[in-house]
């Protein structure tokens, strides 16, 4: 998995590559040939953008070209967590990414305080009462209550914030 | 032309979305096609006609459901490793301020309300800084503190150690694509 792999170095992306990603982290056009719009705007052709976005999706830098959905609208969706032995962590993990409707699954610590919550993870349901429904059974799985805090309000929801490209060369 | 029927998209099962359009938006979550014409391959699997999936990826993209149309970053794999989620408990009449300042944050790439579980999780606010670093993070974060006067909040910041998974949501029902 993607996951797993170590990073890519930015500097495998060459000045299209990344003016591919600064570009159209949003607003590719819906027309008939976006490839070809893109492309005209970048200078180049589109065999030449296909080619670009096939090969920084194979390296994982890309999880998709596409839509980013409103999950509060497009489904129901929550970030939950659970404490689990630190020992057993890997496991737990599994069974988490094995459970449907899980996107996001990561472990975190906080360096102040031990046995706190280690897992954290975002599962996504079409609707309320089957996302309550898989986190029951998940829950019965793990063993361990899970904590369930759904977005209530949201302030800023957008990860397409500008790629750092001087700071990573240096890193 | 055929246009898309403009109904509301309130759940993955909104009534009145057609059967062809819940395909449309259970394909579109997986990406487009990689090819000159990525419109017409998706109308072709989900049964509808180019016009109309880019109708109707436009009407999502006016009424909010689609938020963005572009290339989504994994961060991480780029060597943005650092990512902390960042928990504060806000008196309950602030909540909504401090929200909207951090938000407006550079370094806040994420901001949301959600509820406290008490007694195990009194944190209502949560912010997500990403960065190169861990110093970085804290350094940016040290910032943000002292610039809104956020001080006096017991906050927590929790950085991740492994992603054992990072994917765009699926939200429509198993079995319609």
């Amino acid at each position: 998995m993607h996951c797993q792999a170590p990073y890519c170095q930015v500097q495998e992306l060459d000045i299209l590559d990344r003016r591919l990603i600064d570009s159209y982290q949003r607003g590719l056009p819906v027309c008939t040939r976006p490839f070809h719009t893109v492309a005209e705007r970048l200078g180049t052709c589109e065999a030449e953008v296909i080619a670009r976005l096939e090969r920084l999706q194979s390296l994982g830098v890309l999880s998709r070209v596409g839509p980013v959905f409103d999950h509060a609208r497009a489904g129901a969706s929550l970030l939950a967590a659970v404490a689990v032995p630190e020992a057993e962590r890997d496991a737990f993990a599994e069974l988490i990414n094995a459970a449907p409707g899980v996107n996001h699954n990561y472990a975190r610590e906080d360096p102040a305080r031990e046995h706190g919550f280690n897992l954290w993870f975002v599962m996504t349901a079409p609707d309320e009462p089957e996302l309550e429904a898989r986190l029951d059974d998940l829950e019965a799985r793990l063993g361990l209550p899970i904590l369930r805090l759904p977005m209530l309000e949201g302030f800023h929801i957008d990860l397409s914030f500008p790629i750092p490209w001087a700071e990573l060369e240096r890193t | 032309m055929s246009i898309a029927t403009p109904q509301p998209l309130e759940t993955a099962d909104a009534p009145g979305e057609s059967d062809a359009h819940r395909r449309l938006r259970a394909l579109l979550e997986q990406g487009l096609p990689l090819t000159p014409r990525p419109w017409q391959a998706l109308a072709e699997q989900a049964g509808l006609a180019e016009e109309e999936v880019m109708a109707c990826v436009r009407r999502w993209q006016a009424d909010g459901m689609i938020k963005r149309l572009g290339l989504v970053v994994r961060h991480r794999r780029l060597g943005i490793q650092a990512n902390a989620m960042v928990v504060w408990d806000v008196p309950d009449e602030r909540v909504a301020l401090v929200g909207r300042r951090l938000a407006r944050e550079t370094a806040v790439t994420l901001c949301y309300r959600r509820p406290r579980r008490l007694p195990d999780w009194p944190y209502n606010l949560f912010c997500m800084i990403h960065g190169t670093r861990r110093e970085r993070v804290l350094t940016e974060l040290e910032g943000i503190v002292e610039r809104l006067g956020l001080d006096a909040l017991e906050h927590r910041v929790l950085f991740s150690t492994h992603a054992y998974r990072q994917r765009g949501g699926r939200y429509v029902r198993e079995g319609a694509a």
